[in-house]
């Protein structure tokens, strides 16, 4: 076993430590809450904090900044808290994450740091759980008012970022540390991308995404909204005309998928995509106080179709706007569903039921257009397929129908194509994806880098803000050194 | 911000407004539209782009109210800003020389006809245009596109001006007297763009017609404004807005705008009835200092 640093402010030996249960995050109750869009998680007191940040080995290899995307300097931050300098551990934390107070909210720390903690790795002691202690210090910041920000020299050089989402408010955050000028261009009239369209409300309020961005623009970032690059100015005259110096491309995975099957055009059936950008962005829940409609879902049964954080987010606040029945329809089992556990657990505390291992084949209308049910199909899982998982095959004479009154789709995204089709010599893949180097997101253009979902494909916040990180690096690179010249990997 | 620099009256419940928007003014070619959101509560709504002034830097649009959005712009002058407007959006008109060209504008299509008449006709084809409309108060842009067109043709439904009719009858009458016609664009009410695709179907004359489901974010992130083209899922805010009419499910774009139309009521009524309530407490208002003076007196 490591043993702890001389300097740490921890009265705890490491038995101690381990010995000590992690503290839970205190919730809003399941029952109140499935009514609400406020959000679930109520966050530590700093009590609770320091208990939990006393729980941390500190390794001396710390595999928890190994295993984050961005490299949060874990163990500092945690000392920092035990310590009880909150505002040093936002400090400190702020270095690598310009975007903590999101990032402790929708990250998958089970996935990362928490994978990578020591602790979790002992019989029935679970990880540290540094989502929450993230979560903690950058919304203590914010509640205090304080905010220790870098001074930096301006370099003179000009960086424009397109899309306003995580990879784009990383690289922006990044950059502006290190002294460029950087303004950020959103195709929508609110900031965040799919932070503010996508995520809702009880999982990752506006409110934390407003105050992050008004971080970023005390560091002095730029932004400008309605401005779709490459319909209302395109790459090639960002650089031009308009003399930036380098472009950041972060505009998000984009286009809804359909699955391709009879009855997708009726009323009630909705794209994730739009079902999410309907309540969150444009508050229809709040119609008619906002003019942007929905169908009512009061006392309707409301299904959505997938397993991933998107078809979760969508059909929790279906029930918070009154369905009489939420379900989770998805071909696979729990077991592969893509989504979080907490979300999971979420879900199935509020009162969604799932239906494993069933697919829609199709939508039945009322005869006048409107959505009646889904015709589905039960399925089982056959030998794995190319994501490495059991494909699910359909089974023969297992149909059945569901009666529904909105179904909402969540079966993944395709590359927007606006960008790519307006920028000549941008080189993208077969599925249409533009092309970055892993290492240094660099793409076909010189002074062209691009990160995020438009490069992978969907993923996570964080994965698009470690994208964002390293394109940051190299961008800074770039503009020091004018060298373009890829490197030898 | 976006502010409205002119707005001008073009027929009963229809305005042209002026509007600074240099970046969209700068790139807006035929055929494309904006997303407008006028405050903070409002919802976001697509507008084919009339013409735009690049060294001005503004553009215009011509905007029928019919719902409550479109009649709150009406309500804004000169002077007034709106809080969003994004563009322009989707594919250009394809602009080249077809040959003869059949331009068909119903009721505010017209407006939304014209600069592509106009690009058509730079272009060196012949237009013939084809102008309808409710009423003789409602016939819109007569004058220009009469300058842009070899032959403008007028109609409308209750015979008060011009020929009565609808746009229809004029394009049958062209396509049986033998008119060689190279392509059709028809831009108006989805009833109207229907009827001319079953026409020109018949015909086998290559058929373009703009389409106006409803839409939320204008760059292919909903999905929302998805259309039926050649049995295949389309967004027109992406791949069109104009599609080839032949190949176009006008059914299901009818059924699809219908999907909020009880909202729309329901939010326009209350647009009226608030909008009602402000103009009695105006009245009142105006009538307070008289109250005071009269208290004043005794």
């Amino acid at each position: 076993m490591t043993q702890p640093a001389a300097r740490s402010a921890n009265p705890l030996t490491l038995k101690e430590r381990m010995k000590v249960p992690r503290q839970l995050m205190p919730e809003q109750d399941a029952a109140l809450r499935s009514a609400a869009f406020t959000e679930v998680n109520l966050g530590y007191s700093p009590e609770l904090a320091r208990q939990e940040a006393m729980r941390c080995l500190e390794c001396a290899k710390a595999t928890c900044v190994q295993s984050c995307p961005v490299g949060v300097k874990v163990k500092e931050f945690v000392q920092l808290i035990v310590a009880g300098d909150f505002a040093g551990a936002a400090a400190k934390i702020r270095e690598d994450n310009v975007l903590p107070a999101i990032t402790g909210r929708v990250c998958p720390q089970e996935d990362h740091c928490e994978a990578g903690c020591k602790l979790g790795k002992t019989k029935n002691v679970k990880p540290l759980g540094i989502g929450y202690l993230e979560r903690f210090v950058a919304d203590y910041e914010q509640r205090m008012g304080i905010r220790h920000l870098p001074k930096v020299p301006p370099t003179g050089k000009k960086v424009a970022v397109v899309g306003s989402g995580p990879s784009g408010l990383t690289v922006a955050g990044d950059l502006a540390q290190r002294g460029h000028k950087v303004r950020v261009f959103e195709a929508l009239h609110e900031l965040g991308g799919v932070l503010v369209y996508g995520i809702p409300e009880f999982r990752l309020p506006k409110q934390i995404i407003r105050e992050q961005l008004d971080c970023l623009r005390d560091m002095g970032v730029e932004f400008e909204t309605d401005v779709v690059v490459g319909r209302t100015v395109t790459i090639d005259e960002l650089m031009g005309e308009e003399g930036y110096d380098a472009v950041f491309i972060g505009t998000g995975a984009g286009s809804p998928q359909f699955m391709g099957i009879p009855g997708e055009h009726l009323n009630g059936v909705y794209s994730a995509n739009e079902f999410l950008t309907r309540i969150n962005l444009m508050k229809a829940y709040q119609f008619p106080r906002y003019d942007e409609p929905m169908v009512d879902m009061h006392g309707k049964d409301v299904a959505v179709i997938g397993g991933g954080n998107t078809a979760l987010d969508a059909i929790r606040s279906a029930l918070r706007l009154g369905a009489r029945k939420a379900y989770v329809v998805y071909r696979r089992s729990e077991a592969e569903m893509p989504a979080r556990i907490e979300e999971v657990h979420h879900a199935q505390q509020e009162g969604i039921e799932f239906h494993m291992l069933t697919n829609p084949v199709e939508f039945l209308s009322d005869g006048k257009g409107w959505l009646v049910a889904a015709r589905c199909v039960g399925m089982e899982l056959g030998e794995p397929d190319a994501s490495g998982r059991r494909r699910p095959v359909p089974i023969a004479g297992s149909e059945f129908e569901l009666p529904l009154s909105v179904a909402v789709i969540a079966v993944g995204t395709s590359a927007n194509p606006i960008v790519q089709s307006t920028t000549p010599g941008l080189a993208t893949d077969k599925r249409g994806y533009i092309q970055a180097d892993g290492a240094t997101q660099r793409t076909s253009r010189k002074g062209v880098f691009a990160g995020g979902d438009i490069v992978t494909g969907s993923a996570t916040v964080i994965l698009a803000m470690g994208a964002g990180r390293r394109a940051a690096k190299s961008i800074h690179e770039y503009l020091t050194s004018g060298a373009w010249e890829a490197v030898p990997t | 911000m976006f502010k409205i620099l002119q707005t001008q009256p073009l027929a009963p419940g229809i305005k042209r407004f002026v509007i600074e928007a240099p970046r969209i003014a700068r790139r807006q070619k035929p055929g494309q539209f904006v997303i407008l959101r006028i405050n903070e509560t409002g919802e976001r709504i697509p507008i084919t782009i009339e013409s735009s002034d690049p060294v001005a830097g503004t553009i215009s649009i011509v905007v029928q109210a019919v719902g409550k959005t479109t009649h709150l712009l009406h309500s804004l002058g000169a002077g007034e800003f709106l809080a969003d407007i994004v563009g322009p959006l989707g594919k250009p008109s394809e602009i080249a020389k077809f040959g003869t060209v059949v331009v068909v504008g119903g009721g505010v299509g017209t407006a939304m006809a014209y600069p592509t008449a106009a690009a058509l006709k730079r272009a060196g084809n012949r237009v013939i245009s084809i102008i309808g409309a409710r009423n003789k108060e409602l016939v819109l842009l007569e004058k220009e596109m009469g300058a842009v067109s070899d032959i403008l043709l007028v109609t409308t439904d209750d015979g008060s001006y011009a020929e009565r009719g609808f746009v229809t009858d004029k394009l049958r009458d062209l396509i049986q007297t033998g008119t060689h016609i190279d392509l059709v664009l028809a831009v108006g009410p989805v009833v109207m763009m229907r009827a001319v695709a079953e026409l020109t179907g018949g015909a086998h004359i290559p058929t373009v017609v703009s389409l106006n489901p409803i839409m939320i974010d204008g760059t292919g992130m909903c999905g929302g404004c998805r259309v039926l083209v050649d049995g295949k899922s389309q967004f027109a805010c992406v791949d069109g807005p104009e599609f080839e009419a032949h190949q176009v499910n006008f059914d299901v774009l009818i059924q699809r705008n219908a999907m909020y139309r009880e909202a729309e009521r329901r939010s326009m009524e209350e647009f009226m009835r608030e909008r009602a309530g402000q103009e009695e407490r105006a009245h009142n208002q105006a009538g307070e200092p008289r109250a005071v003076l009269q208290e004043g007196e005794r």
